[in-house]
């Protein structure tokens, strides 16, 4: 069980580079399963110095409904920054807002950048490397307080649960 | 026969769609004033634009050629990943080139710490044992 765990230290990306290298050569012939395997047992060993150690999902399901509302976020960020593009009726007002980190691992802070950068109307451009903030790029700012608040309750706080950290 | 023609509709439906987003997108770094405001354009106007050209492209091929295709959501995921750690690194850039922004920007710029410039060390958490230099740390041990 140890050696396994020595040369398969992370079960779930090897997985996901598996069924990501099946899905490239869309077949599911001996020899590409092989050679998918081959590939999902020396990629991580190659890259394992890269990685943080990793935190475990310890609630998957919740993991999946954010996922999807995150999606349903994508779709209004985008419909929204269209429509300020398309029919600018004011100038938006752009700001800068200081964003007080509460998780403290170092992948959770990259899923939370990650998702701010993909919603509504807001950039992540600078993290403090002790991890105890992060500097957003607001497009359309109406009141600081309320979007600090806002990305706490809906991508912070369920980030922190589903990792448990 | 009606069922392609739905589908025929929801295709078109979903390039058009995606074809304005991704318009929208570029025409957001002809409008806006400043350098971080145009980035809003690429890091989100194209997502979805090109999100929208994919499931078009699946749903087409999954149609004519009676096969699921799946492998659009490669792309999607590859973008999912890069979009944003590109966006990042073009915004932490342009914050230390000090480039001007309009005056209409609320708040302030934070000033950078010394370790956000590289001028100190930042103490890390400790990395994960690598497989090799683990096992020659155990020898080593072993032989003292």
């Amino acid at each position: 069980m140890r050696a396994l765990g020595r040369y398969l230290p992370t079960p779930t990306l090897s997985l996901v580079l598996l069924v990501v290298w099946l899905l490239m050569v869309r077949s599911i012939e001996p020899g590409q399963l092989l050679l998918g395997a081959f590939l999902a047992v020396v990629i991580p060993l190659l890259t394992q110095g890269f990685w943080e150690p990793l935190p475990r999902v310890k609630h998957p399901l919740k993991l999946a409904w954010f996922v999807t509302y995150v999606m349903w976020d994508i779709v209004k960020a985008n419909a929204h920054v269209s429509l300020l593009i398309l029919l600018p009726r004011r100038e938006p007002h752009p700001g800068f807002v200081e964003y007080p980190l509460e998780v403290q691992d170092r992948l959770v802070i990259t899923l939370l950048a990650n998702t701010i950068t993909m919603t509504p109307g807001t950039v992540s451009t600078n993290i403090r490397l002790d991890g105890s903030s992060l500097l957003i790029h607001v497009l359309d700012m109406n009141e600081e307080q309320e979007l600090v608040r806002e990305i706490r309750e809906r991508y912070e706080r369920p980030l922190k649960e589903i990792f448990e950290c | 026969m009606t069922f392609y023609v739905i589908a025929e509709g929801v295709i078109a439906f979903l390039l058009v769609a995606g074809g304005i987003f991704a318009f929208t997108g570029s025409l957001g770094m002809l409008q806006f004033k400043d350098f971080f405001m145009r980035l809003h354009g690429p890091t989100k106007g194209t997502t979805l634009g090109i999100g929208c050209i994919l499931i078009a492209s699946m749903l087409y091929f999954t149609i004519t050629q009676r096969e699921l295709h799946v492998q659009e959501l490669l792309i999607t995921l590859f973008l999912f990943i890069t979009a944003p750690v590109t966006g990042h690194m073009l915004a932490k850039t342009g914050l230390h080139m000090h480039l001007r922004f309009i005056t209409s920007t609320r708040g302030s710029i934070p000033e950078f710490r010394d370790e956000d410039v590289g001028q100190s060390r930042v103490a890390r958490p400790a990395r994960a044992k690598h497989p090799w230099k683990y096992r020659k740390a155990k020898r080593s041990r072993m032989r003292r």
